[in-house]
């Protein structure tokens, strides 16, 4: 995605972020926070795109029983390569690295991050750690899977490994550096005024975020160079034949892994705060509890990774340890879907794209949550483990929640972002062509990981096809669903309408701000007189949807 | 296409029944709030949408909501922890009696030995209603042995034995899966397990061949091996006597005790040092690269029947 060209259209408009400076090294060398986090956004809808062409192939092939598009050699790299590049280079960095990187000085009323060279850095490295990876699939692939078990991946795989693992271990290092910024950046800059409980929750949700992101990535890094060491000098460290231990990997991987998922699911949560206090017009219910379960979770979720090697040899009594501990850790999740629902009471009620998104979130999130209650039951995750009940589960949580959450936030702060409005029907069509095709997609999953079918399985018995051919359908529509906004909203750079500099009549120091932001973001320090969502205080937007929003545009 | 089309996988072992009830429990629970929040959300939105004109009344939260909302949750999810806590314990403990099967997984076929000497290669035939105990281990990676109809799946790692046990309640043809990704073929490792009744059992043991039993191909080995040098009952007790120990408790020379389990053999066999018995040398050497993990398995058949007294020492 590009901007520039957008500025032309708008010689008259007052001096912003983007029209600051023109010239390519503006971009490339820029400290500022805003451009960083739209090159975040390049990169990661490469990587997206590049995912998604994946999981379409992946589809594709599954519509048959038997393996008859691709052979299984490059059936395996497919599936492994979209789960690296989605898990690593899109879900992970992607909210906090674009929104998060975009807004959080903004909320906290800074001109900048902490360290804008070592943020501009973190963008680097985050490339070079994709490009890698990239060259890995280039030169043949890898087919272990994106969990890398061993010893299939320290010894016994022969694609590229190690090209792979190194691009992950180099892009490990750019989201550790974005936590420690995040966090320093929260404990020093907030703008006079702000203290913590008036932080927005999307303010409390990256901080959690970055404390899992500088705690838990460290763990997977060194894994990596384990696997690494062992593949290349044949030191025995997972591999028996050579006195390794092949559990122990398991336990390395698992425990950044399982707290990386709510690196991917927190800062969702955030998003999904602001929004539903936006569009309801309303303080959000329970925001103490809200904050607090954010932390609750990054703390928990370092004491859960167990409840993915249930039938991996490891002993019955720890088995039931973990099992105890991932039923603790649904509750605070409950919490925060039972209070955005209570937050919508008595509100004042508006459904633009960014609220249908959330409508969404909350109820997909729901069952992708409720179903992994179903995995931490030890008993009926020995029937479902590795198979598509767990593919279902994950895809409801990440792309079910996190994706929708991220398209919602995009929607919600384009405006700001690029002072245009995208445009609301064609926004509302992708929207629910993105429900229901998701539903479509990995609902069916569910009933074929409960029937049986293994995950990673090129071919399949016949009794499973009707379900996979629904899921294909499913995944089609899903498809047009998300190339929609890719085409809407660069076109909308372009021709939106002016957004003016607050379209939703949200509150928050981001909105006070102009649209598109000035480059050090405020003339003045704000000073900050209250809590966040003080919604009874603002005046509502004076039109019903931003489509006539003529009036606000000042 | 739509021939065996079902929603519901077939269930044919003892425990399979108990874990679809706790399924089906989540599965009710699953539907509840799934329908309670879409309820809200759904009456919220109708009811508070913008346009109706009133003003949104701010409230900041409400504790008792709060604690409500949190403790029921947490009460369900700790009977369901229980409930599943307590299947789970009965699906991994593995029975005292029961037909004793030896799995091999290698990449990318499974390879069963009965204990009568019969063996097969993807596929395994059972007899109704009698519990049967898989010890199982891999040549290379990691596979995991899946049998949807009964609900049970174990990883089978190398370099040690997993176990795993079901008993059979219907007749029929079941599909085995490798369930742990393995490398290309992955998909492929897949066979069958075919419940017999009894007689049909008796009946198909009796119709095919047999080789030497796994206790029988042991005993050879343990000759061959010279393993019967050190270990045989009064030959100037190089080694231990083997005879009655399977199951038992071991002291080490430095003071720890181990349980004399199918791990255990291995471990002596493969990495004699790792490990010295109280009162002995360090003489017996490894076997390592010398035995194929069928063999390991067959010497351990046989020196656990030195224990249930299946076979006495000469
Ligand atoms: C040169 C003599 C020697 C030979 C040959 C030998 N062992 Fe041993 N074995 C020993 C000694 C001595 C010990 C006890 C010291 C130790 O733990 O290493 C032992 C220990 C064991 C143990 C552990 C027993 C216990 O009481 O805990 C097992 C099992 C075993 N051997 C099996 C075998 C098998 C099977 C073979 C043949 C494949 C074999 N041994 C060959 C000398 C031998
Ligand atoms: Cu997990
Ligand atoms: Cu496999």
């Amino acid at each position: 995605m590009s901007v520039p060209g957008a500025a032309t259209a708008r010689t008259a408009e007052p001096s912003n972020y983007l029209n600051a400076e023109y010239s390519i090294k503006s971009w490339f060398l820029t400290l500022d926070h805003k451009r960083i986090g739209l090159l975040y956004l390049a990169g990661l809808t490469f990587f997206f795109t590049l995912g998604g062409l994946f999981a379409v192939l992946i589809r594709l092939e599954l519509l048959t029983p038997e393996g008859d598009l691709f052979q299984s050699e490059t059936y395996n790299k497919l599936f492994t390569m979209h789960g690296i590049f989605m898990v690593f280079f899109f879900l992970l960095p992607s909210i906090p690295a674009v929104l998060g990187n975009f807004f959080l000085p903004l909320m906290i009323g800074a001109r900048d991050l902490a360290f804008p060279k070592l943020n501009l850095l973190s963008w680097y490295i985050y490339m070079v750690g994709g490009l890698f990876t990239l060259y890995a699939m280039v030169a043949g692939g890898v087919d272990t899977g994106w969990t890398f078990y061993t010893p299939y991946s320290s010894v016994y795989a022969n694609s590229h490994v190690i090209a792979a693992a190194l691009g992950i271990f180099i892009s490990g290092f750019s989201s550790i550096l974005t936590g420690v910024n995040f966090i320093a950046t929260i404990h020093t800059m907030r703008a006079p005024g702000l203290t913590w409980f008036r932080m927005p929750l999307f303010v409390w949700a990256h901080y959690a975020t970055s404390l899992i992101m500088v705690l838990g990535t460290p763990v997977i890094a060194i894994t990596i160079v384990l696997v690494a060491i062992e593949r290349l000098f044949g030191v025995g460290i997972f591999d028996p034949a050579k006195g390794g231990d092949p559990i122990l990997f398991q336990h390395l991987f698992w425990f950044y892994s399982h707290p990386a998922v709510y690196i991917m699911i927190l800062p969702g949560m955030g998003v999904i705060s602001e929004i539903v206090a936006c569009f309801s017009r309303k303080r959000i219910f329970g925001y103490h509890i809200i904050a607090m379960s954010s932390l609750a979770i990054a703390v928990l979720g370092f004491l859960v990774w167990g409840h993915h090697m249930f039938v991996s040899g490891q002993s019955i009594y720890a088995g039931i340890l973990f099992s105890l501990l991932s039923m603790l850790v649904a509750i605070p999740s409950a919490i925060k879907v039972f209070n955005w629902t209570a937050t919508l009471y008595r509100g004042s009620i508006r459904f633009d794209t960014p609220m249908l998104y959330t409508l969404g979130f909350i109820g997909l999130f729901t069952i992708g949550g409720l179903t992994g209650i179903f995995l931490a039951s030890l008993a009926v995750d020995v029937h479902v483990h590795d198979t598509y009940f767990i593919v279902a589960h994950f895809h409801y949580v990440m792309v079910g929640g996190m994706v929708m959450a991220y398209l919602g936030g995009l929607h919600f702060y384009w405006p700001k972002m690029f002072g245009r409005l995208y445009p609301e029907t064609l926004a509302k069509i992708a929207a629910v062509m993105i429900f229901v095709g998701f539903n479509l997609t990995f609902f069916p999953q569910f009933l074929l990981g409960y029937l049986g079918m293994p995950r990673r399985y090129h071919a399949y018995p016949e009794e499973f096809q009707v379900l996979n051919v629904l899921s294909t359908a499913g995944a089609s529509i899903l498809g047009l669903g998300f190339a929609l906004p890719m085409g809407y909203l660069i076109w909308s750079l372009f021709r939106g309408k002016p957004a003016g500099n607050n379209p939703w009549g949200a509150s928050g120091l981001e909105w006070q701000t102009q649209s598109p932001p000035i480059s050090h973001n405020f003339d003045e320090v704000p000073i900050v007189t209250e809590e966040a969502y003080a919604y009874d205080t603002l005046r509502p937007p004076a039109a019903a949807s931003p489509e006539q929003e003529e009036v606000l545009h000042v | 296409m739509f021939e065996d089309f079902s929603f519901f996988p077939e269930a044919a072992s003892t425990v399979a029944g108990r874990v679809d009830a706790i399924y089906l429990f989540l599965v009710v629970v699953t539907i509840f709030f799934v329908g309670l929040i879409s309820a809200a959300l759904l009456i919220f939105s109708v009811r508070y949408r913008r346009g109706r004109g009133h003003a949104p009344e701010q409230v900041h939260g409400s504790i008792a909501l709060e604690i409500l909302w949190s403790a029921i949750p947490l009460l369900i999810v700790l009977f369901v922890f229980g409930w599943s806590a307590k299947v789970f314990f009965d699906v991994r403990t593995v029975p005292t009696e029961g037909m004793e099967v030896f799995v091999t997984g290698k990449q990318w076929m499974w390879k069963l030995q009965h204990p009568t000497g019969h063996r097969e290669i993807n596929s395994l035939h059972v007899p109704k209603g009698q519990a049967v105990i898989l010890t199982m281990t891999s040549e290379d990676v990691i596979h995991d042995f899946y049998v949807p109809a009964f609900r049970v799946k174990q990883d089978v790692v190398p370099g040690m034995y997993s176990q795993l046990w079901f008993e059979a309640t219907k007749t029929g043809t079941y599909h085995l899966f490798c369930a742990e990704y393995c490398g290309t073929k992955h998909s492929q490792m897949i066979g069958e397990i075919v419940v017999l009744e009894p007689a049909a059992y008796e009946a198909w043991l009796a119709g095919n061949p047999a080789g030497r039993n796994p206790v029988e191909a042991g005993k050879v080995l343990f000759e061959n091996l010279r393993c019967a040098t050190c270990h045989a009952a009064g030959s100037g007790q190089r080694g231990p006597d083997l005879a009655g120990r399977f199951g038992e408790q071991v002291r080490m020379r430095d003071g720890q005790t181990v349980i004399f389990d199918e791990n255990y053999a291995r471990q002596s066999i493969l990495e004699p040092k790792s490990h010295i018995v109280a009162g002995f040398e360090e003489l017996m050497p490894t076997y390592e690269g010398q035995v194929s993990e069928d063999e390991i398995l067959q010497l351990i058949a046989y020196i656990k029947s030195l224990s249930t007294g299946d076979e006495e020492p000469k």
